[in-house]
């Protein structure tokens, strides 16, 4: 089978086929990254850009070290917020970009869609790293490919997400993918952090987190961003802790094989306690070793769609 | 001067309840006579243009009460003159333009100069809204004797809503000394702050921060609370939720002086158009839910709502081919208003006669300016159009400076085919 689209933006327009066949061509690349030599040379001579209008040392190491083990070349380019301020428009950076022939744009930016527009600008392809509180859809793959690892399916699982949903572009990503393939997802967080119908997205909605525990085979929990307590969305950090806090207290009625995830980095002692997130549950750090296969898995499929012809994309060499 | 019978039109004059089939003559730029059947006196057919009226309507040029021109200061969205000409190849005769110009409009000057300029370049009449702060700072009232004294009709801090209540109140008090309406861009600031769409599942599902109807909603109620308080004529522009129609039906029912208006893209659109990002279809306040849309219309039809403006705003790409987050407020609207109210007309929403006192009458009567009327004997200003024509919107044709145009490409009935401005032809439609 053949990945057909030119750009991946968002999980959302994923069918279940697709996703299924993202998953199963990361599988094949995990193995790449146990050998002693972490290297194929699927993606030579191919330029993979990294374009982060948002700083994020892990998702962009992670794309990097994907590339790299592809032996794409690649570039990071780091551009200000808002383009507007220097006089250079958005697009024209992209325009300037394009000049260059880039074959992947992995795109980063502090505004919802911003990927979209690109992608309807370029022809390269576009990999969405995250747009404001859009989509992150790189971030729920690997999180389904972990999820499914440990849990052996994800049909049928009740996935709990719990946190700040409203700026969580994590959350809705994996509310579509997960949903798609067949799993439950219950959300859970304080009334001011969940947005307006969220469950017209698939999700059941709850505020009362100790309630929901107990149905949950995995535990996502999500970034706390800390000045939501100054955008009167919280009245304190402790009392988030006290109510939404994921720690062994509240674990305690929760199934005894429940997985934990987080996508990093975590606020300890705030939406997760140390025990938990470096406890026997946690796969925080399996999420991290996913996330290198899952781009592999990315980049290798949306170069592919145009180096196939040629011969020159293939895993197993 | 135009010289021209058209011949068994059907004539709708909403301000004199006139709405029938008949001829109107017009001769050196008057209209003669109006009239079911005219025969036309021997010396006078060899210089008439006599245009076969059969299937359109004639009507008073409409009027658009909520425009934005952009000049002084921002002539690369827009000018007077490309303004105006936009303004009567949709129909219109007369605008009103609102002041958050740069400079703002909060003085004599920048009134005069905008007269001056609607007279050297204009295709048709303009009349200037003041500020009702200085700056539109919302700090002080400004001159609104001084600014009616130059010319100005009406006085708003559009574009910003006036957050200080005293501030407004004392703004209503002050206006009714010199005639002059206040028109309330009603956002609650604090509701709306860093919101780019309507909030509801839509703005869930893009990430993109929400504006909740309460935004508009409950400062439409604080203004006309200070309406009824002070007594003064209180004007509510670009009206989009169902929460608002509600309270202004309610004022109105118990007497409270207030007026109200709204934009076709509020009755055409809702915010699932905003599903892949474009920016072109982002305006303040939001498009709303289809519920909101829903009420808007019925609005219209009750008369709860007097009257449709666009809010021509017209913005470069500049502004608007950018990030989303980033992207100005603001669509361009006279140049395909009056297809889609013609489509409320074909809908069954509007009557003829409703839809065309929405624009034309309605609006001059809130604002009363000598516009918006058909008169024997007064200089002939008035809009040919044909209800029934089918096309596709096009927005390369426009004759705005700017583009941002959501309904290019949309297939739409009801096309105008003259604009007539005291005497002269100022707008002829031609097949491209
Ligand atoms: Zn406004
Ligand atoms: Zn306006």
């Amino acid at each position: 089978m053949q990945f057909s689209r030119k750009d991946l933006l968002g999980i959302r327009e994923l069918e279940a086929f697709e996703i299924e066949h993202i998953l199963q061509t990361a599988e094949s690349f995990k193995e790449v990254n146990l050998r002693s030599i972490k290297k194929v040379p699927t993606l030579r001579g191919k330029t993979v850009v990294h374009l982060f209008y948002e700083p994020s040392t892990r998702t962009r190491t992670s794309f990097d070290i994907a590339a790299k083990r592809l032996s794409a070349d690649t570039f990071s380019i780091t551009a200000s917020t808002s383009s507007m301020v220097k006089g250079e428009t958005f697009l024209d950076t992209v325009k300037n970009l394009e000049a260059m022939k880039p074959d992947v744009l992995i795109v980063r930016h502090s505004a919802s869609g911003a990927p979209h527009r690109i992608a309807a600008r370029t022809s390269a392809s576009v990999i969405n790293a995250g747009d404001g509180m859009h989509e992150h859809p790189s971030q729920a793959l690997l999180d389904m490919l972990t999820i499914r690892q440990h849990a052996g399916r994800l049909e049928g699982l009740t996935v709990l997400i719990v946190g700040d949903l409203a700026h969580s572009r994590v959350a809705r990503s994996n509310i579509w993918g997960l949903t798609r393939m067949g799993s439950r997802v219950v959300v859970c967080g304080p009334p001011t952090l969940i947005p307006p119908h969220m469950d017209r997205m698939g999700a059941e909605v709850h505020d009362r987190l100790q309630e929901v525990i107990p149905e949950a085979d995995v535990i996502m929990v999500l970034r706390l961003q800390k000045e939501r307590q100054d955008q009167m969305l919280l009245p304190s950090l402790r009392e988030y802790a006290v109510y939404y806090g994921v720690d062994r207290d509240k674990l305690r009625h929760a199934r005894k094989d429940v997985l934990i995830m987080h996508p990093g980095p975590m606020n300890r002692g705030v939406e997760i306690s140390p025990d938990v997130a470096d406890g026997p549950s946690s796969l925080i750090l399996d999420q991290v070793t996913n996330g290198v296969a899952v781009r592999m898995a990315l980049l290798y499929l949306l170069i592919q769609r145009e180096g196939a012809a040629s011969g020159t994309a293939d895993p197993s060499v | 001067m135009l010289d021209v019978l058209v011949r068994g039109a059907r004539v709708i004059d909403p301000a004199s309840g006139l709405d029938e089939t008949a001829d109107v003559w017009v001769v050196a730029g008057r209209v003669q006579r109006i009239a079911p059947r005219l025969d036309l006196p021997a010396e006078r057919i060899e210089e008439t243009r006599v245009v076969d009226g059969a299937g359109l309507w004639l009507v008073p040029g409409f009027f658009d009460m909520h425009v934005h021109l952009r000049e002084p200061g921002e002539e690369y969205k827009e000018t007077i003159a490309t303004g105006t000409a936009s303004a009567v190849s949709g129909g219109y005769a007369a605008v009103a333009c609102m002041p958050n110009t740069n400079p703002v409009n909060d003085c004599a000057p920048v009134t005069e100069f905008i007269l001056k300029r609607a007279e050297q370049a204009g295709s048709c009449t303009v009349f200037p809204v003041g500020a009702i702060s200085k700056g539109l700072r919302g700090k002080e009232l400004s001159e609104f004797g001084e600014l009616r004294a130059a010319g100005a009709v009406a006085v708003t801090d559009d574009g910003r809503p006036v957050t200080d209540g005293r501030l407004m109140r004392r703004a209503l008090e002050y206006a009714r000394r010199f005639d002059l309406v206040v028109i309330s861009h009603a956002e609650d600031l604090s509701l709306s702050e860093g919101g780019l769409m309507n909030e509801g599942a839509m703005s869930t599902r893009l990430g993109l921060r929400g504006i909740p109807w309460v935004a508009e909603s409950a400062m439409v109620a604080r203004d006309l609370m200070l309406a009824e308080l002070t007594g003064s004529r209180i004007h509510i522009a670009h009206v989009s939720t169902e929460a608002s129609v509600r309270l202004i039906r309610e004022a109105k029912s118990r007497g409270v002086p207030v007026t109200a208006e709204t934009a076709p893209h509020y009755f055409t659109l809702s915010d699932d158009v905003l599903s892949g990002f474009d920016t072109v279809y982002k305006v303040n306040p939001p498009l709303r839910s289809r519920e909101d849309r829903k009420a808007v219309k019925e609005a219209l039809a009750d008369g709860t709502i007097d009257c449709i403006a666009t809010d021509h705003a017209p913005h470069s790409l500049l502004e608007k081919d950018i990030e989303f987050e980033y992207a100005a407020s603001g669509m361009i609207g006279l140049e395909s208003a009056f297809p889609l109210v013609c489509g409320l007309v074909h809908e069954g929403v509007l009557t003829p006669g409703g839809a065309i006192a929405a624009l034309t009458w309605n609006p001059a009567r809130i604002l009363d300016v000598p516009v918006g009327r058909l008169q024997e004997g007064a200089p002939a200003t008035f809009t040919l159009v044909d209800p029934n024509a089918e096309y596709v919107i096009d927005a390369d044709s426009f004759q705005s400076k700017s583009r941002n145009c959501p309904f290019h490409g949309r297939r739409v009935k009801g096309r105008v085919l003259l604009t007539a401005v005291e005497g002269k032809a100022a707008f002829v439609y031609r097949k491209p």
